[in-house]
């Protein structure tokens, strides 16, 4: 993938969405409805989409713990090889899946992911779900919905829903990975045209 | 990375890396209870075969099969190419049918880099001849990561027996070089070539002399054909002079590890005490053999035609 | 016919014409006239007497599809040959008289040079017993040159008798240096890129050990040896130290053995499989020195044709050999010329007036087609003399293309290379072969 900011076309400026204090209220209320969605967060997993969904599933348990003093089990799934736009993106670094102790099976299972755009990644997980276990139902949770879906898809939970044009990208920033914490909305002209959602 | 692996030496240590460490990823996939991930369905993986070797040919199926590609196994017997068919004849053959990989094991050095020549798929070398088995070298440095717990800068490897015929030494050179390690080869003369100044590597003709310090020691099958081409005089006195025997084994630190790509000739350059002892690895070199192609596989045929991946 | 050829530059020196005259140089001077002659403009051209072959392989008996006595013949003459000398390692093997003179009669047929058959030294180049040498000898093919190349006649006593028995006729056997023992399974130089390559090593003590003992043979009886494509910086010193001795030693180098070196397989691409292999830079350096000093007396083309199917396969599977015919000359100029190591009368002497001596072929002139040996190759360009000679243009540069070469074969490692020096034309007999860089066939 040729990943070249190109040279020509006007700058024009990154747009920030959510600065750190909006996006720690946000995950605050995605943890709070988790609860009141899921009877208390019983018989409930949140499993990470990575990078910035690993970190994500992390935070919200360390809130529903804070919250109802409940430690609900996370997880990674990583979904590269489940991907249907290998050929296209190019083989990426693998990351470890780690499934909660205690399995998916017959449990509630939450994906935490940061962007929902197309879908393809929810549709990938789905598949590697089916690989890994046999969970009781399956929920979603982003911290962006920003639109122009392609599979018959939707969160469950949602931090922001942001219009956007299909050129440009979101990111969400977590200090883990980042440095900071926070939501920009990054132009056309300075990004090609993203595959899908997921951030960059 | 490169569009092909035809070399341990074309790996740059980032790529070598990237394959180890995908490699642990894909190891997990055979501990679930679907040993299968769709990533390269509808991609069509060609065993060709020109030497008998289960244990690679296997090896690379179960690891394509794991990917879901569709695998071809074009064997030397009973197929066109035992008919005298010629390997660019072949090669045009597997091009019209569409494969996306062509995995070879061929007597002939440099019949991988010929078959890149004639046809589009990405080649990966099973081995060529006395050349080089670059998956060979990757599995190695995989299981020594295991083993030894840590990435192997710094790492010591002796390596012993017939360096001149194998091609297992020649990837390991490159690839543990790469990786940092400090390879030591050990032979009598005979069984070394006589120019390797750019090898990078230390020579030594005195096998306990090597043992002292190694983390790792690999030991390389003698073929029958060299016993009686006058390489050395005897089997005795070859697994004698660099045979690894229990003696040997106490020689090494403790925690070295002992290593071989099979086949062994037991009794000729490892005593079956040392092959089945704690300390050998070489059933864990053919599991991870699987994760290795799989990574191979899985990397090589998900870049685009650059070789550029992307992450 | 006639030619009057204007303003060449004899040996590259002064400049003169020439009215080539029933196979004759009838005249030479300035402004020369002439009513009835062609006239052939050849300002800016050198003249050298016509190029001799000592090692061509013509494949014909045997392998047509690779090449004939017709297409070789016209590769020589664009590559500003009179003669050469056909190897025998054909199918059947050239041992017997009737195969030479059939040889002979095919290059008689043909016309564009004169075609020397050489004669197999044991029958069936097998190394057992010796081949009738002096039926051979005496037969229409007045054979001269024995050589098994291909194979070394490696047993020391046949070697000896070989030797010792063709001096009866003025003969000379030109060894193919190579110890069996030490190169079984050879594939190229053994070297630090045959050990990177795993291909298994042809060492340069093979040959050399091969031609100190000849050169000793050569010393014990008084005979005539000739080494073919001398290739390691040894196998040079063994040669200087055979002739400072006084023994009756020559030498041949190949155009590839001074320009190529044994990095080329990294390709792993037979087109550079050849025996003797490519050997180091050093080895080059050595060559191109020992031609220079005179060590090495000639340059022979080792021109050796194979079909596509035994090149494009695995390197171990591939025949050894290249093409040299059409691109000898234009490699001598860039390694010896451009480098200041020899001048176009060095030139002429490497690759005409020794190797036409060495073979025999610089006897008087013969006139018509048929009867008496061939004559008059590697003779003076002066009155009186057989017009045989080549005109070359040395400024030009032209880039070698397989598909375009008059051989029947393609296995040219100089696909694609730029070359300098071009043969404009050439003239056997009078008659001219090749005019303007096309044969006259
Ligand atoms: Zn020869």
């Amino acid at each position: 993938m040729d990943t070249r900011v190109p040279e020509t076309g006007v700058q024009r400026p990154v747009r920030k969405i959510l600065d750190a204090p909006a996006l720690s209220r946000v995950i605050d209320r995605i943890a709070h409805q988790i609860l009141e969605k899921t009877d208390g967060g019983t018989n409930t997993v949140l499993l990470g989409i990575p990078t910035r969904g690993t970190f994500l599933a992390r935070r919200l348990a360390s809130r529903i713990k804070a919250f109802s003093g409940l430690a609900i089990g996370t997880g990674v799934l990583d979904i590269t090889l489940y991907r249907d736009d290998l050929r296209m993106r190019g083989a990426r670094a693998l990351e470890p899946t780690e499934m909660p102790d205690g399995g998916i099976d017959n449990k509630r299972v939450i994906l935490i992911d940061d962007v929902l755009f197309s879908g393809r990644s929810v549709r990938a997980a789905f598949d590697a779900l089916a690989d890994l276990g046999r969970p009781r139902a399956v929920q979603l949770a982003v911290i962006v919905d920003r639109g122009h879906r392609e599979f018959p898809i939707r969160a469950d939970y949602v931090g922001k829903n942001l219009p956007t044009a299909r050129a440009e990208t979101v990111k969400v920033q977590l200090a883990e990975v980042d440095d900071v914490d926070g939501v920009i909305l990054v132009p056309a002209e300075s990004t090609p045209t993203p595959l899908d959602g997921e951030s960059v | 990375m490169n569009r092909h692996l035809l070399s341990a030496g074309d790996l740059s240590r980032e790529d070598a890396l990237k394959i180890l460490d995908t490699a642990e990823q894909m190891a997990t996939v055979g501990d679930r209870e679907v040993k299968k991930l769709p990533t390269l369905r509808g991609r069509t993986v060609v065993n060709l075969f020109y030497e008998d070797s289960t244990r690679t040919r296997t090896s690379f199926e179960v690891a394509a099969k794991r990917l879901s590609a569709d695998v071809i196994n074009f064997s030397a017997k009973g197929s066109s190419v035992s008919k005298g068919e010629s390997l660019k004849d072949t090669a045009l053959t597997l091009h019209a049918m569409g494969a996306d990989a062509v995995v070879i094991r061929h007597a002939a050095s440099g019949a991988p880099h010929r078959l890149t020549q004639w046809l589009d798929a990405v080649v990966v070398n099973a081995g060529d001849g006395t050349h080089e088995h670059p998956t060979q070298a990757l599995l190695d440095a995989f299981t020594m990561r295991q083993r030894l717990g840590r990435d192997l800068d710094g790492a010591k490897v002796a390596i012993v027996g017939d360096i001149l015929h194998s091609r297992v030494a020649r990837s390991n050179v490159q690839l543990l070089h790469t990786l940092g390690a400090h390879v030591t080869l050990v032979a009598p003369p005979t069984l070394l070539p006589r120019d390797m100044q750019t090898w990078p590597a230390q020579v030594s003709y005195d096998l306990d002399a090597a043992l002292g310090d190694v983390d790792v020691c690999m030991m390389l099958r003698v073929q029958a054909e060299r016993m009686t081409a006058s390489y050395f005089p005897t089997v005795r006195e070859y697994s004698r002079r660099y045979g690894l025997d229990g003696r040997r084994l106490a020689l090494m630190p403790k925690e070295a590890i002992v290593m071989h790509p099979g086949p062994m000739v037991r009794g000729m350059e490892i005593a079956g005490e040392v092959a089945d002892s704690s300390r050998a690895t070489i059933v864990e070199q053919v599991r991870n053999g699987v994760s290795v192609r799989m990574a191979v596989l899985y990397l090589l045929l998900t870049q685009d035609s650059t070789g550029q991946g992307t992450a | 016919m006639s030619w009057l050829i204007k303003n060449a530059s004899i040996l590259g020196g002064e400049q003169q014409d020439m009215l080539l005259r029933d196979g004759v140089i009838t005249e030479m001077g300035k402004d020369l006239q002439d009513g009835e002659a062609e006239i052939l403009e050849a300002a800016g051209l050198i003249a050298l007497p016509g190029l001799v072959d000592l090692h061509t392989h013509l494949r014909e008996p045997g392998r047509e599809d690779a090449e004939t006595v017709r297409s070789g013949s016209r590769a020589a003459a664009l590559g500003g040959y009179t003669a050469i000398c056909a190897m025998p390692n054909t199918n059947p093997i050239a041992d017997t008289a009737g195969v030479v003179e059939q040889v002979l009669r095919l290059g008689q047929e043909t016309g564009l040079v004169d075609v020397q058959p050489i004669g197999a030294v044991t029958i069936g180049q097998r190394g057992e017993h010796l081949a009738e040498l002096g039926t051979m000898a005496d037969s229409a093919a007045q054979v001269r040159i024995f050589s098994d190349d291909g194979h070394c006649v490696a047993d020391p006593v046949l070697m000896r008798r070989a030797l010792e028995y063709v001096r009866a006729f003025d003969g000379v056997v030109a060894q193919h240096a190579e110890e069996p023992r030490l190169t079984e399974g050879a594939q190229m130089n053994e070297g630090e890129v045959s050990s990177q390559l795993g291909l298994a090593g042809w060492p340069a003590v093979a040959e050399e050990a091969i031609i100190a003992r000849d050169v000793l043979l050569a010393g014990h009886t008084q005979s005539r040896l000739h080494v073919c494509h001398v290739s390691t910086a040894g196998s040079v010193e063994l040669i200087r130290w055979g002739k400072q001795k006084g023994w009756q030693v020559t030498a041949e180098v190949c155009p590839h053995h001074l320009l190529l070196t044994d990095e080329q397989a990294h390709s792993y691409d037979p087109v550079f499989k050849v025996n003797p292999p490519l050997r180091t830079a050093a080895d080059v350096q050595a060559l191109r020195e020992g031609l220079a000093d005179g060590t090495i007396d000639v340059v022979a083309t080792d021109h050796a044709p194979h079909a596509a199917q035994d090149k494009e396969c695995e390197w171990a599977q591939a025949r050894p050999g290249m093409l040299g015919l059409e691109t000898a000359l234009s490699i001598v100029v860039q390694t010896m010329i451009e480098t200041g190591l020899l001048d176009w009368a060095g030139v002429a002497e490497r690759m005409s007036i020794t190797p036409a001596r060495i073979g025999g072929l610089n006897g008087p002139q013969r006139r018509g087609a048929a009867g008496g040996p061939i004559a008059g190759h590697g003779r003076p360009l002066a009155l009186g003399e057989p017009a045989n000679l080549t005109l070359i243009d040395p400024a030009a540069r032209w880039t070698v293309e397989a598909a375009s070469l008059a051989s029947l074969s393609r296995n040219t490692p100089y696909q694609g290379f730029e070359l300098p020096a071009r043969v404009s034309a050439t003239f056997l007999r009078g008659n001219a072969t090749v005019l303007d860089g096309k044969v006259q066939l």
